[in-house]
This record gives structure tokens, sequence and C-alpha cells, in this order.
């Protein structure tokens, strides 16, 4: 009568959408939470989850209850000494599950906080929900939408420009084969037959001759199979895809001269590489450039940036130049959105500093929507800082904050791409 | 006696193994004239464990953010093994779910059968609360119902609007119930037939009610001295969702279903020492007589007897985890007391239960466990030997008093003074306030009125404007609370929304 079910390998997971209603309704205090949470630590790894402290009455659901006070009289166990009209004090509030604790396990609710960790893709959506990159435009307002003609493959009609003579020849070659493939095979078999018959005499006058004639007949059907057809021609496929219209591109320009010691290469690895994430995640279409500089400026890819142990003297001007370069080449600022984020230890040749402000002031925020600078230094300001502070009174669209240690990346990174409300 | 009946000597179950546990124990069981519902034992894995228990038991819940947090809190206290997940979960239901969770051992699964698939499930079925409140057959049907139902309200409405509703009916759940009617049997046919007449007849029914057409004076003096609800109310739920002006029909059958399900569970509240007692006398007794069969060796009822102890044990109330009397220990201790006053009653006993003493003990606790409630229950059956045993004492806290008093402890003066106050403990109208709709200006403005009858000049806890909030919600229109103390006096403890002036 009884049933014995298995139902272990069905409803996995049942709670799960009762989990993300929760986070849900608990957005607000969960991302205070997260943002405390990183205020008060240094990242070890990004792409780690996170614990989330919320205050357990926040999240209370109340009900009717008897408060405290009144009149009680509450049962216990593992009497040893007290007898009947013994008074004894009062505990402490809220010392809870001592002797006349009253109903210690009913009233001692809403102490504790409530704990739980967040999965890593709930941890980033979180954390980067209201950051994003300032400035942002649509580049070409006036025109509708921008279509690029790409590459799509093949297709079997297009116009005579686009015919692709590779792919044609290759179709005529296997049609031709295939169409003369049973005249052929058979001319082989006769012109065998006929060398045979040749070799031994006496000859076969009469089989002979039909053979010659069969020979004739299929060397001649063989040849008129056209050696192209309309059928095998193919075009080259272009499709229109329509442009977005806020294209952007962020600089990443790190300093990895030997000022930068092991901690603050760490530091600034660390920011970039949040930056990084954000980015991606973010924005669906996001190029993005890293330069790395020592007393020579270098566009390297994301690994060579994030891995290379290349070193040497700093001169800051070396890598604005090169940005410089790489804008007028390859981002017109008409179709470009142009952000800049830079990290530097401040240590720079101190003649540099001069020209690094005015190629700012000229050939760089003319054309970037956004400059984020951040110094990574414990110490005082050097002269890279007292230039660029002149940049910053002159256009509202450069920041620039200081990093002491790991836990100042996530509330300057935060500070730095806060929504701004306009 | 002979080896050859023993059925697993390996802590590792198998599907054939439970099996045989199972019809084993279902034997026994029988032989003790058990009577149950019968069985649906489901495997299932420590994460669907937990997925049960944020759904407080319900094998198909709506869903709703408070799962989730239950959800996450389970999860995480279980990551940190701060505390194991419950062997099994029962429901409630005809036939009866038993969940077994896998990584249990063979033993445990055994003990869970016997504890749950017969302790548990003759208990929902014998017990007469059980028997009044809850329909076994057609829960599993009308949480479907409520399921479904909730779903497509979230589709039609809005998922938050749904939710911020439910929130509301949940905090009255525990004034959703009613304790003194029968409840009609629910089933999903009868259900989704009468829902939607009811909408209209509901409908029809406030517009009476709230009619805004002029009548003539003489009547109008009359209506306005009517008192509206004639008598008070303690079922507040109802109370809204048969009155509440504003609410849609959609929110008012949102209202029914919290309240069913409070009335569902409205029983297991009542009757928890008495359920897991009864289960865990049960699961003794039932595995002692396996291995006195010879079904079950040496090694199991180690391990059995390990667990067992750890279940049934009372820490003292200085103990640094004393968290109140487990329900388990005084539940299997008077269930054990009784059935030894059956058999071998002293002259104590004698004096105390002449009813029961030297009776067929089978007997006696079958009606003990038929037609009693924790409180009853304990103001029935708690013996001076049982008291002795647990060295009960009564503490009186009394908010005019200097100091905490000792009012009895477990000799001759103090038996039934304990008895009382232990019995009250567990009474469920001592427990929560008692709140009763007292009054609606209907000719007004509409406002609701609850009157808090103090008990033992108790107040209430200070979250009760949230919980006003709530109402308002769902009411509608300004809610007010008052509180009567012991001298008659009424005083008003909150409102929402707030008034100038107050």
């Amino acid at each position: 009568m009884a049933t014995l079910i298995d139902r272990r390998i069905d409803g996995r997971n049942k709670s799960t959408v009762n989990r993300q209603r929760f986070i849900r309704r608990f957005k607000s205090q969960i991302k205070k939470a997260v943002t405390e949470a990183m205020n008060g630590r240094s990242i070890t790894d990004i792409d780690s989850g996170e614990k989330v402290n919320i205050p357990a009455r926040d999240l209370s659901e109340p009900v009717f209850g008897h408060g405290p006070g009144g009149r009680r009289e509450a049962i216990h166990p593992g009497n040893r000494e007290f007898v009947t009209g013994d008074q004894i004090a009062r505990p402490p509030r809220g010392s809870g599950g001592g002797s006349g604790g009253g109903q210690a396990s009913n009233s001692g609710e809403g102490e504790d906080d409530f704990v739980f960790e967040l999965s890593r893709e709930e941890f980033l959506d979180l954390f980067f929900e209201d950051l994003e990159l300032p400035n942002l435009l649509r580049t070409q307002l006036a025109k509708a939408i921008e279509f690029k003609s790409v590459r799509a493959g093949f297709s079997n009609d297009g116009n005579p420009g686009n015919i692709d003579i590779v792919r044609s020849l290759k179709g005529a070659m296997a049609r031709r084969m295939a169409l003369a493939a049973p005249h052929t095979r058979r001319l082989h078999e006769a012109e065998e037959e006929l060398q045979q018959l040749l070799a031994n005499p006496p000859v076969d006058e009469i089989r002979a001759k039909e053979l010659v004639e069969e020979i004739n007949y299929l060397r001649a059907r063989v040849r008129a199979v056209p050696f192209i057809d309309t059928f095998d021609l193919r075009y080259t496929n272009r499709i229109k895809q329509p442009q977005p219209t806020t294209q952007a591109v962020m600089f990443c320009i790190m300093d990895v001269s030997g000022s930068m010691d092991r901690a603050r290469k760490d530091l600034a690895k660390r920011f970039f590489s949040l930056l990084y994430l954000f980015l991606k995640r973010n924005y669906e279409k996001i190029e993005v450039v890293f330069i790395r500089h020592h007393t020579v400026a270098k566009e390297v890819d994301e690994q060579e940036f994030f891995y290379s142990r290349e070193t040497g003297g700093t001169v800051v001007s070396s890598a604005l130049q090169l940005m410089g370069e790489i804008i007028t080449e390859r981002y017109p600022i008409s179709s470009w959105n142009i952000y800049t984020a830079q990290a530097s230890d401040g240590d720079n040749w101190h003649h540099d500093s001069p020209s690094c402000r005015d190629l700012l002031l000229q050939r760089i925020m003319p054309f970037v929507r956004y400059y984020a600078y951040i110094e990574i230094t414990p110490d005082r300001h050097q002269s890279l800082w007292e230039a660029y502070e002149e940049v910053k009174e002159k256009y509202p669209n450069f920041a620039m904050r200081q990093i002491d240690g790991p836990a100042d990346i996530y509330p300057v990174f935060r500070d730095l791409f806060k929504r701004r409300t306009a | 006696m002979s080896a050859s009946r023993l059925i697993s000597e390996s802590s590792e179950w198998t599907f054939p193994m439970l099996e045989r546990y199972n019809e084993v124990i279902g034997q026994i069981a029988g032989d003790f004239g058990l009577d149950t519902y019968p069985n649906q034992i489901e495997i299932i894995t420590a994460e669907q464990m937990m997925d049960a228990y944020s759904s407080v038991g319900m094998p198909l819940g709506y869903k709703h953010w408070s799962y989730g947090k239950q959800f996450v809190l389970t999860e995480k206290n279980y990551r940190r093994g701060q505390m194991g997940l419950a062997y099994e979960i029962v429901i409630n239901s005809d036939p009866c779910i038993a969940y077994l969770m896998e990584e249990n051992t063979s033993i445990m699964q055994a003990l869970v059968i016997a504890h749950a698939a017969y302790g548990h499930n003759s208990f929902f079925k014998g017990n007469y609360l059980f028997r009044a409140w809850t329909s076994a057959d057609a829960i599993i049907d009308y949480l479907l119902f409520a399921r479904n139902y909730v779903a497509e309200c979230e589709e039609r409405h809005g998922e938050e609007t749904v939710e911020l509703f439910l929130d509301s009916c949940h905090a009255l759940m525990n004034y959703g119930v009613d304790r003194y009617k029968h409840p009609a049997p629910l089933s999903l046919h009868e259900e989704k037939q009468r829902q939607h007449d009811r909408e209209e007849y509901l409908q029809s029914q406030l517009n009476d009610l709230w009619r805004t057409i002029p009548i003539k004076s003489s009547e109008a003096v009359a209506a306005d001295s009517r008192r509206f609800p004639a008598e008070p109310q303690e079922n507040l739920l109802y109370f809204i969702e048969k009155n509440a002006p504003l609410l849609e029909p959609w929110q008012r059958e949102l209202v029914r279903i919290v309240r069913k399900i409070a009335q569902y569970f409205y029983p297991q509240r009542q009757t928890q020492v008495m359920n897991e007692g009864w289960a865990t006398f049960w699961h003794y007794t039932l595995l002692n007589r396996l291995y006195d069969e010879g079904y079950v060796n040496d090694g199991f009822m180690i391990e059995f007897l390990q667990s067992h102890t750890s279940v049934v044990q009372q820490l003292p109330f200085d103990h640094p985890h004393y968290s109140g009397i487990n329900p388990y220990a005084l539940g299997f201790g008077m269930m054990s007391d009784i059935k030894r006053i059956c058999q071998e009653p002293t002259a104590e006993d004698r004096y105390w239960f002449p009813n029961i003493a030297g009776q067929d003990w089978i007997k006696t606790l079958d009606f003990a466990m038929r037609n009693f409630k924790d409180e009853s229950f304990i103001a029935q059956y708690l013996s001076p030997k049982l008291m002795r045993d647990f060295k009960l004492f009564a503490v009186l806290d009394d908010e005019t008093q200097e100091q905490l008093e000792i009012t009895a402890i477990h000799d001759e003066a103090g038996y039934r003074r304990l008895r009382l106050a232990l019995a009250d403990q567990y009474n469920l109208g001592s427990r929560e306030p008692n709140i009763q709709v007292w009054n609606v200006a209907h000719r007004k403005d509409r406002s609701l009125t609850l009157r808090h009858t103090r008990y033992h000049h108790r107040p209430l806890h200070e979250n009760h404007q949230d919980v006003l909030k709530h109402l308002h919600r769902l009411w509608g229109f300004a809610v007010r609370l008052e509180s009567v103390d012991d001298n008659g006096k009424v005083e008003l403890v909150g409102e929402c929304p707030p008034t100038r002036g107050r």
C-alpha cells in the first residue's frame, strides 16, 4: 500500500524563483550592504560572490504578538535549588535563555544580522547596476540608422561584380565531373577493349569498328558538357548591418615604470580589470585600447596588458602622444565616444609633466567624453598631479582620484563611474 | 529469531531495503492498531529538503519572496554546518507524503519511516483537530489551485502588486483561522467552480452594505445605531474577505487562499507536543519490536538509540543552549508515562489518574491521541512523576514586582499549579494576543476598529504599527487598534494612517 518514489532527479532549484524575488525585494538593502562590504575590504578576486549582511529587522514580516511586560508565568525544567516562594533578581533584558527569561525564544528575534551569499552574477549585477560611462552621446544625431555592409557567405544570384571566381569554377568543375562521369567510365572501358583487340591478331574487324564508333561518340558526349554554366555562378553575399549610433572606445593607460612597484602595479591591474569587467558586462559594443608605457608607450593586447613584465623609466607623455595618434588614425571623433582611464603613481620625469598637460589640453581633452586619472600613491602628490590639476580646472569631464590601498579601489571606481542624473 | 530475518547490516540503503523496512514496520504498526493513510514515501536530496523546508512543508507553494528568504536562511545555516536538516518532512495529506533525505543512513531511513509514515501519519488521521480542520484528501489539490491562481493573478495584475498584497495577508495569517466552525471540504474541482460564483455574490453583498443611495431618515437612524459587525469577529482575514469595501474579486480570493492555508496549519500549531511525542513514542516502540523480532541487529539499535536520545534530550534551564521545553522530550515523556501508568501504576498514579491506571495502554493512548490538543493533553495527563523527572518549576514574571518569584516547584503543593501553567503555555489563545474586529464605522468614515483584549496585562509587541499598515492596505480605509485592560478601560494604541491631534 505504500509507494516509494525517487524524487531526486526532478525538481531541483524549486526555490530559485523565490530566491530571486527575495533579492529583488531587498535590492536597496542588499545594494547598500554590497557597497559597505566593498568599502571595508580588499578584493582578492573579483570573480567570487560576496557575503551580504542585512539587518534582520529590515526583513521582518510583522505579526501581532505579545511584547515584553505584563504578567507571565513560565515553566522551566531542570530545577536544582529553587523552592516555592523564592525571589530572584530579574535578569537583564536580552540575556535571553536564562531562568525567567520568559519566552526567550520568542522575544529574542531581530538582533542578528541576516547573512547570506550572493552568487558572482548577482553580485556583479548589483555592483555595476547604477554605474555608467558619463557623457555617452549618440555621435551622429541627424542621420537615421546607419548601415554597414558586411560579408555574409555566398549566394546564388547577385551582381556580376560580386562573382566569386574560385567558388564558381570549383562548382563548375564538380558539375562537369558529375555529368561526364558515366560516359568517361564507359569510354575507358571501350578504349581498353579496343587495345586488347588490336594487340591479339587476328583482329575482329567488326568489333573493332563498333568500338571505334562508340569511342568517338562518347568523346563527343564528354566534350559536350559545358565548361561553365550559369548554374555554377556564385556571388559573394553582403548584408547590411545597422551600426550602433553610440560607439565608444575606452583607452586604458597604465604606467609600468620602475617606480611602480609590485603592489602598485597590482592595484592598477585590479582597477583596470574591474573596469574591463564593467565595460564588457554593461556595454555590448565597446572597444578597449590598452596602452602600457614606461619611457616608451606601446599598444598591447589584453593578455600583454595584464601580464607582461616589461618595465623602465617614466615618460607619461609618450602614452598620451600614442593615444592622440591612435585617435586620429582609427577613431574619428565624429562617430566615436572616447574615454580614457589612466593609472600611474604620478612619479614622472619632471620635465615631462608640463608637456603632458599641454598634450592633454590641446590634443586630447577637446575630443574625449571623460578622462579618469587615478594616482596610486600613499605619498604626497608629485609634479604630474599638479599638472593635471590645471587640466581639471579647464575641463569638468576630467576626474582625478587617489588610491592608497586595495580598500580604495571599489569606492573610487564607483565614484568615477557613478550614474549622474542630468 | 533466525538470522535470516535480518533486513540489513549495511548502513547504505537501497530501494528494496526501504521497501522491506516499510513492509515490516507497517505490519507491526498494524499489530498495534495504528490507523494510517496510505503512505507515499519520497526520496529527495538535501537541496530539495531545503526547498521543502522553506515552503513551510507545503509540497506546492505559491511563489513569494518570503519563501526565498527562508530558503536563503536555511541554505546558509546548512552550508555553515550550524544546522542539520531534519531527517524527514511529512505532509498531512491522503496519501500521506513523507520525504526521506538521500543522505540518511539505512538506520535513519527506518527510523524516519517509523516516525513519519506511521507515527505522524496516524496522528494526522486520528486527532480530532486534524479531522475537523483539514481534509487530507483535498489539500494537494487546493495547494495546486492556489499556486495556479496566484500565478494567474501575477500575470494579470503584476508580480509586485500581488506580492505586496500577499505580504499584507501573511501579516494577519494567524488571525485568519476559524476556531469554532467546520470548514467545507475543498477540492480543486469544486473550488474552481465556486470561485467564480463567490466573486459575484460577494460583490452584490458589498454593494448593499456600502450603499450610497439615500434612504429615509427613520431608516437611517436605525441603520446608524446598528452595529457592524453585530458581534466581534475573531477571524480578521475572513472578515476582510467578506467585508472590505475596496478589494477586487481577485484580491478577495487571495485573502481566502491565505486564510485556507492558515487554517490547514492551525491544528499543527496546536499539537506540536502531542504530534511529535506520538511519533517519537511510536518509532521507539516499533523499532524496539523490530529488534525483538530479529529484523535488525545490535548495531542498528545502537545507532538508533543514539539518535533517539539526542532527539528527546531536555536541557536544563541554566544550560547555555537551553531554548525552552523540548516538545519531543515532553511529548515522548508523556506518552511513555501514560503507558507506564497503564501497565505499572503506583499509588500516586491511582490517585491522580483513577480512570487510566491499570487500563489497556494501547486503547488509552489512542484515546489521548484522538481527543486532545497540547493544552488539554498536558492539563489532563501530565503526571507528578514526570514533573519530578523534568524537575519543572514555575517562575512568575510580573512587571509590577521588583523580583521574579518561584511560584511552584515539583512538589505536592506545586503539581497542579505547574500543570496548569504549563498547559497555558501551549494555549494558542494566551500565546497570541486576542485581537478582534470590534466595529466598522460604516455610515461615517468606513474606518475599522480592532480591539485587543489584554491577557495578564501583556502589551502588544511594538511592531503592531507595521501590522496595522498591512491591515490598512487590505481594508482600504482608516484602521484603529484599541486595547482593553482588565478593568475594561479602552485605550487607542495605534492607527493607520495616523490622524492629527492624537
